[in-house]
């Protein structure tokens, strides 16, 4: 089931897990927090690199400017606001940390276990509209998903007002 | 090429649930739930093109991902704005009224 050729999908693949895993772990493993931020965006950089790879143009760029850009920035301005001077509190106990690690350890072995047993179908027909994926979507957003869609924007708004209420300072 | 990518969610996915047990800064631990998030997007869009079927569905699945994981940080910053005035700190484990 693990057996490549190497093709140049799977190069670019390669690259851009490495630069995925590195910054996961350094975003575990840094002691400042807004350096944690900056791997983070290094992380959902190459999540888009690899959505560009499966086909996903449209998603791709709607997660480097959502993820990449504005939840990076937005975890920025919390930090600013919150006390950020005092980097680095001290980890939790060790025993706790242990048990977390080998508990999601177990939880990646178990899905390593499951994805290595399942033999997955053979992709099936092409898919359609693969050369024009933005009017593809925007064709699906509107026709299939219309109701889901208006329902999140207005789910988009409610948060946002709410979000605003909440910051607000209280008046006093 | 699906069970290298399925893995490649996995990994991020343990990741990021590692982060958001572990961590005491609480921003840290938004940002790791994102993580999550984003692993399962990152499955979302490869059974998209890898699947039995390959549909456009799975990638319109991750766009309500991602719109719902926006305004969930927005509401989370939010939030931790307003406890940090309310009681001056950013650490998870500090926030123990309710259960003492």
């Amino acid at each position: 089931m693990f057996t490549f050729d190497f093709t140049g999908e799977f190069a670019a693949f390669f690259i851009l897990s490495a630069v995925m895993i590195c910054g996961a772990v350094l975003m575990i493993s840094l002691e400042k927090v807004v350096h944690m931020v900056i791997s983070m965006a290094a992380v959902f950089l190459g999540l888009g690199g690899m959505f560009v790879l499966l086909e996903a143009e449209f998603v791709a760029f709607v997660q480097v400017l959502i993820y990449a850009g504005a939840v990076s920035i937005l975890m920025i301005f919390g930090i600013m606001m919150t006390r950020h001077q005092a980097s680095a509190p001290q980890p939790r106990g060790k025993t706790f940390e242990a048990l977390a690690a080998i508990g999601v350890l177990c939880l990646f072995g178990i899905m390593f276990y499951a994805i290595r047993q399942t033999s997955f179908p053979e992709r099936g027909a092409l898919m359609e509209a693969g050369e024009d994926n933005t009017m593809a979507i925007g064709e699906l957003l509107y026709t299939g998903y219309v109701i889901p869609f208006e329902l999140l924007s207005v789910l988009l708004t409610v948060a946002f007002i709410g979000a605003i209420v909440i910051a607000k300072k209280e008046a006093d | 090429m699906l069970p290298s990518y399925l893995t490649m969610a996995a990994i991020l996915f343990c990741i990021g649930l590692y982060g958001a047990l572990v961590k005491r800064n609480a921003i840290v631990v938004l940002l790791s739930i994102e993580l999550m998030l984003s692993a399962v997007n990152l499955n979302l869009i490869a059974f998209s093109k890898y699947g039995a079927v390959p549909a456009l569905t799975g990638q319109i699945f991750a766009l309500f991902t991602i719109t719902v994981a926006a305004a969930e940080a927005a509401i989370g910053v939010a939030i931790l704005i307003a406890l940090f005035r309310a009681r001056g700190t950013i650490h998870v484990d500090e926030y123990d009224e309710m259960r003492r």
